[in-house]
């Protein structure tokens, strides 16, 4: 317990730190100047998300393959996290090509492919709530999890495709070339940062996943055993006399 | 017994339950005419704009109308528990999911031979010179849909308010088709109709990909 509040608390300073680089030590951008400081967490949230989807879609593979209720949880746990950074990132992204692009969006093949995969994985905790039945719930919904995640590929070279195709009227070009050295050292600590916060969250929701599932275990025997869990709780001494 | 014994075994259970009532066939054929007839209110039909917006309006149609059609295939199944009844038999999990897409492949294919006509007289598009292309792009865009709506019908029928998750489920996951199905159709609906091969092909690959991905996990998809 008290390892955890100290990890915690260090990544809560961590990531004070990164916000502070982010705003004070990074130069100013020549051109975008202080709206371009929101993508040392634009960044960072992406980065976030690909791996949350990515242990996502490993603890489904395993669950299929080894049948364990912890990989269920791990995987219900990426998705949850993911979508969580995925929305940070659709909601900075707009911020940022506001005054930039001078457009909110844009059906570019990277900005699409997102709001598909957002679109997808929000449709996967909306599976796991409308199914009951704990087992069907885990192995729908990592069968659900594989499809889509074999799907993003798809759906980012079909842009990209169709898209080059039709040739972009914006689109300046994102930062990739000739980033400033403290530039570059502020993007490593806030995308460390961000991505501690994610692994943080992830393996809180986790345990959180687990003891669910014990509870409803516990209520399911209180059950079967023909006690009422509620009446139970409110008089023990009875219950204690009847038996 | 084969799994392709099998499923052509479950294909023929499937046939003969839909060609009783029909039920199905055509609640599809008039959705989809509902879809066509809609569209036309947002734009001007005249032959070049539907040259422009004709091949999206066209396979919009068939993605909505699949995704309700395909709803019953498993939905059915729970009514009797027949499923249970399915999976005691002694053949592979594929065998009956085989079996049920191509029945979806059949159902959905006879009701774009009614779709895709009346599509053509009402949105001023000619079909001369470019049929047998055509139905090659149609066959491998319906194959996605059945193959990908079949496994979804299967997840969804465990659902609470089932008949709305399986579009939300869907229709995300079809956008590269749709994407890929609306460029082969409009190459072909195009001034000079050449059939364009990247986006056949693309057709193609998802097709495989989904195809092999349901054969790979079938087994979990209908485990008990």
């Amino acid at each position: 317990m008290k390892a955890r509040f100290t990890i915690t608390a260090l990544v809560a300073l961590l990531i004070l730190c990164a916000g502070y680089a982010a705003l004070f030590i990074a130069p100013d951008e020549a051109t975008m100047h202080a709206i371009q400081r929101i993508f040392y967490f634009h960044v960072a949230s992406w980065n976030a998300m690909f791996c949350a989807f990515f242990v996502a879609f490993y603890a489904s593979v395993a669950y299929l393959v080894t049948g364990k209720r912890k990989w269920d949880a791990l995987g219900v746990s990426g998705v949850e996290v993911g979508v969580l950074c995925c929305t940070i990132g659709l909601i900075t992204g707009p911020l940022w090509a506001r005054p930039v692009w001078g457009i909110w969006w844009t059906w570019d093949a990277k900005l699409t492919s997102t709001f598909i995969l957002w679109l997808l994985f929000i449709a996967y905790l909306l599976l796991r709530g409308l199914v009951e039945d704990p087992e069907k719930k885990a192995s729908l919904s990592a069968v659900f999890a594989i499809f889509a995640s074999l799907d993003i590929p798809l759906v980012y070279l079909a842009n990209r495709l169709w898209r080059t195709q039709h040739p972009q009227p914006v689109i300046a070009g994102g930062q990739g070339s000739g980033l400033d050295p403290t530039m570059s050292k502020v993007l490593l600590l806030c995308l460390l940062a961000v991505f501690c916060v994610m692994i943080l969250v992830l393996i809180d929701r986790y345990r959180l996943e687990l003891l669910r599932h014990d509870c409803a275990e516990l209520k399911f025997e209180i059950e079967s055993r023909g006690l009422d869990a509620s009446e139970g709780a409110a008089t023990p001494a009875l219950q204690k006399g009847g038996q | 017994m084969t799994t392709a014994k099998a499923a052509a075994i479950i294909l023929a259970k499937e046939l003969r339950l839909e060609f009783r009532t029909r039920e199905l066939l055509t609640a599809t054929v008039i959705f989809a005419l509902v879809v066509v007839v809609l569209f036309s209110f947002a734009f001007d039909p005249t032959a070049a704009e539907s040259r422009r917006y004709g091949p999206g309006l066209l396979w919009i149609a068939i993605l909505f109308a699949g995704s309700l059609m395909l709803n019953p295939s498993f939905a059915r199944e729970q009514n009797n528990e027949t499923l249970d009844a399915l999976r005691m038999a002694p053949i592979s999990s594929f065998a009956i999911l085989l079996g049920k897409i191509l029945a979806n492949f059949i159902f959905m294919s006879l009701a774009e031979l009614v779709l895709v006509p009346v599509f053509a007289v009402l949105y001023n598009l000619s079909l001369a010179g470019i049929v047998w292309r055509l139905i090659l792009v149609l066959v491998l865009g319906t194959l996605g849909l059945t193959v990908t709506g079949t496994v979804f019908s299967a997840v969804s029928a465990h659902a609470r308010m089932r008949e709305l998750l399986l579009p939300l489920l869907l229709l995300p996951l079809l956008t590269p088709l749709l994407i890929a199905a609306v460029e082969s159709t409009a190459s072909l609906f195009a001034e000079s109709p050449a059939l364009d091969r990247t986006w056949f092909a693309f057709l193609a690959g998802f097709d495989i990909v989904f195809l092999t991905a349901s054969w790979l996990l079938c087994d979990h998809l209908l485990a008990e």
